[in-house]
């Protein structure tokens, strides 16, 4: 029996057990949105395109399932972009549909027609034109094949609408044969033993874990290995929760804003062992001046991501989670009690801290009680800037996939569209945007959807009046001109939210912080917007300035 | 800065050149020659590519093919031993007077005249690239009008 081509991917997300859908509809997509209609998956309308990817991300992001998300072409695709390169620099699983002028007008500058494929190129894990609808339901299976394994990211399916339109059989591939997609999973034994050498030897060794473990669902292997060796540890914006931060080993957050301690311990280390993390540049700093004593050990799926930044001792390709398990059925455990010691002793003597003060608000204090309020037990989702590093480094994350972020493209308007995602993974779950004033207002119009499916997702706004992180980069470093980065012009924010239909509180004092928050982890239904108006000129730290070394990083603001 | 000539066995699919060579323009890196061709395995191609730059970008620039999907193998020729052959056409300004010696050169370079007429000749030479850059200095004094090469392509020894 012949079907449709709309009916094929249809039917192809069911076969791969799709749950969501999150997409906006246009011209040539209505072929597939008209099978959509009946579909046993749920449909998220977003109001933006962006919206809907983001949301996907955050999907993604909290139940470690492959995103999927629709649009239409031309428009309705570019909307997409950001957010698929938002998902390619974090190593997401997406699959998205694009869709496409029919395929005698491609290349005719047809109404709405962009070349997708070229547009998403450079940031997809790999894309495709469907060309023949015999293809398309093995391009799906591939499609979610290879964005959900080895280093996952997104895949885009750029499909014309006559592809839509047109009739084949179905028969969904069991199984597809790829030559040159062979992902490497299990770790060189030779290297896995040249690695508990190094490790057994050590003297200052230190653990640098990232997002590659949150994939992996690796967080019990790195947790015994951590426990078996007695290896300090510290994790990147990507993998906060992959270890307690709350266990006297964890350094909690390295590089640009992480803590003192932590960079300081990765400085003087002689044995630098990275899983599941990629030597970014907001980690490294200078990187000449990175690591001056150590060995690298890499743990990591990618063998793009070996000795790009930094050259590698022991490199082992695989699986964290295969990695680290072959690792702790031989490692010992280290002499390195003097090393623990001295690094105990930096924690005392340069702790993450803030000044608080009963006057303006700090937003650091609102990051605080939000922790201590949810018990650490909420899904924290963040905007970019002062905000995203300070809800980094005031809330102590002990579980994975519980801090969702863009890490790699420092995507503002990211997280309230990814709370949505996140809240509609784990239903049962407190999720929370925090967010600045300036990043909310990039994809505020998605407040509509949570309102529409009555999400208790809590917006939490540090309103500073200023693009906070940027204004703190004109402070230090450009004279103090805060060329355009004052937005104390903003609309109100409360009467906005009730707007919508949501709920809004404004909370100028100190002494209101507590009951606002309360009050909004009460409200079930509908989403609570809360716009603390935070001290204005707070800023973040620790730091290293822009093109320092980590052991240089300052704890305030230089005299 | 060393040169590097890396052969990639790809999927013969469309689209396929553009991601290759997308890799080495996002990174503003200038491909000195590229070759495209049919093997003896259907739906196979391979790319032969000729590109400078300093080892370790080329270390990543491998490490990034071998990620493309429709990249089935990288091979980097100047490690290993390898056949190469490229072929150019090169006419240059030939007047009666100096014809004699310009047949003298395309003798001893095995080279073949592809076309003649009043005021030039043109020239069909093969082998390696080392032999065609010496026969195209030859040629140089006498005025060259138009340069071309295919690009060279290389093969495995062993
Ligand atoms: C889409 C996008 N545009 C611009 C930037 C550059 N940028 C980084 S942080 C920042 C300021 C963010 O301001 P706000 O959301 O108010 O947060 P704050 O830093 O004040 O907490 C800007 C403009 C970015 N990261 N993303």
């Amino acid at each position: 029996m012949k079907i449709s081509g709309a009916e094929i991917i249809v039917k192809s997300l069911i076969k791969e057990n799709v749950e969501i859908m999150f997409g906006y509809p246009g011209g040539v997509v209505i072929p597939i949105f008209h099978q959509i209609f009946n579909a046993p998956f749920k449909f998220i309308l977003s109001s933006h395109e962006q919206g809907a990817i983001h949301a996907a991300d955050g999907y993604a992001r909290a139940s470690g399932k492959t995103g999927v998300v629709i649009a239409t072409s031309g428009p309705g695709a570019t909307n997409l972009v950001t957010g698929i390169a938002t998902a390619h620099m974090d190593s997401i699983p997406l699959v998205i549909f694009t869709g496409q002028v029919s395929r005698e007008m491609i290349g005719n500058d047809a109404f709405q027609e962009v070349d997708v494929t070229g547009i998403t190129r450079p940031i997809t894990k790999h894309n495709y034109l469907v060309q023949d609808i015999k293809d398309l339901a093995r391009i799906i299976k591939e499609a979610f094949h290879i964005a959900s394994t080895g280093r996952p990211g997104p895949v885009v399916i750029d499909v014309p609408v006559d592809i839509s339109n047109s009739q084949y059989k179905f028969e969904y591939p069991e199984e597809i044969h790829i030559r040159g997609y062979k992902p490497v999973y299990q770790g060189h034994p030779v290297q896995i033993r040249r690695a508990c050498r190094l490790i057994e030897s050590a003297k200052k060794p230190v653990v640098y874990a990232g997002g590659g473990v949150v994939i992996s669902g690796a967080h019990e292997e790195l947790r015994k290995f951590v426990k078996k060796t007695g290896i300090p540890i510290t994790t990147t914006l990507l993998g906060l929760g992959i270890y307690p931060e709350t266990d006297p080993l964890s350094l909690e957050m390295l590089g640009m804003h992480g803590t003192y301690y932590a960079n300081q311990a990765v400085f003087e280390s002689d044995l630098l062992i990275a899983v599941g993390a990629r030597f970014d540049d907001r980690v490294t700093g200078k990187i000449s001046a990175f690591i001056p004593d150590a060995k690298v050990i890499h743990i990591d799926i990618d063998p793009a991501s070996v000795s790009k930044n930094v050259l590698v001792d022991v490199p082992i390709v695989g699986d964290c989670k295969n990695i680290l398990k072959e690792i702790n059925k031989i490692i010992k455990a280290p002499h390195i009690d003097q090393w623990v010691k001295k690094i105990n002793d930096l924690k005392k003597s340069h702790p993450l801290t803030y000044e608080n003060t009963k006057g303006r608000i700090k937003p650091q204090y609102v990051v605080e009680e939000i922790y201590r309020l949810t018990k650490g037990d909420a899904i924290i989702c963040t905007e970019v800037g002062q905000n995203q590093m300070w809800a980094a480094q005031f809330y102590k994350y002990t579980k994975p996939r519980t801090f969702i972020s863009s890490g790699g493209l420092g995507t503002m308007g990211y997280g309230f569209p990814a709370a949505i995602g996140a809240q509609l993974a784990k239903p049962k779950k407190k999720v929370i945007d925090i967010a600045g004033d300036g990043s909310i207002q990039m994809n505020l119009q998605e407040l509509i959807v949570a309102v529409q499916h009555r999400l208790p997702i809590i917006i939490a706004i540090l309103n500073n009046g200023f693009l906070g992180m940027v204004r703190q980069w004109q402070q230090l470093f450009y004279d103090k001109r805060y060329s355009h980065t004052c937005i104390n012009f903003a609309p109100d924010f409360a009467g906005v939210a009730e707007a919508y239909g949501a709920i809004g509180i404004t909370i100028k004092e100190h002494d209101e912080v507590v009951p606002a928050l309360e009050k909004a982890l009460s409200v079930k239904d509908r989403p609570i917007l809360l716009d603390f108006h935070v001290a204005k000129e707070e800023n973040v730290y620790p730091m290293v300035p822009a093109g320092k070394s980590i052991k240089d990083t300052i704890m305030r603001e230089l005299a | 800065m060393s040169q590097h000539v890396i052969s990639v066995k790809v999927e013969n699919k469309f689209g396929v050149l553009a991601r290759v060579a997308g890799l080495f323009s996002a990174r503003g890196y200038n491909i000195d020659s590229l070759t495209v061709s049919t093997t003896e395995q259907e739906n196979v191609s391979v790319m032969t590519i000729v590109a400078r730059g300093d080892n370790r970008v080329i270390e990543q620039v491998k490490k990034q093919l071998n990620k493309l999907i429709d990249v089935i193998k990288v091979t980097d020729h100047s490690e290993l031993e390898t056949i190469e052959r490229e072929l150019a056409l090169i006419k240059v300004t030939a007047p009666s007077s100096k014809r004699p010696e310009i047949y003298q050169l395309v003798e001893i370079f095995n080279a073949e005249i592809a076309d003649i007429s009043h005021k030039t000749m043109t020239i069909g030479v093969k082998g390696v690239p080392g032999k065609i850059e010496n026969f195209i200095e030859l040629l140089r004094p006498y005025g060259i009008k138009e340069l071309l090469r295919t690009g060279r392509i290389s093969l495995q020894k062993l």
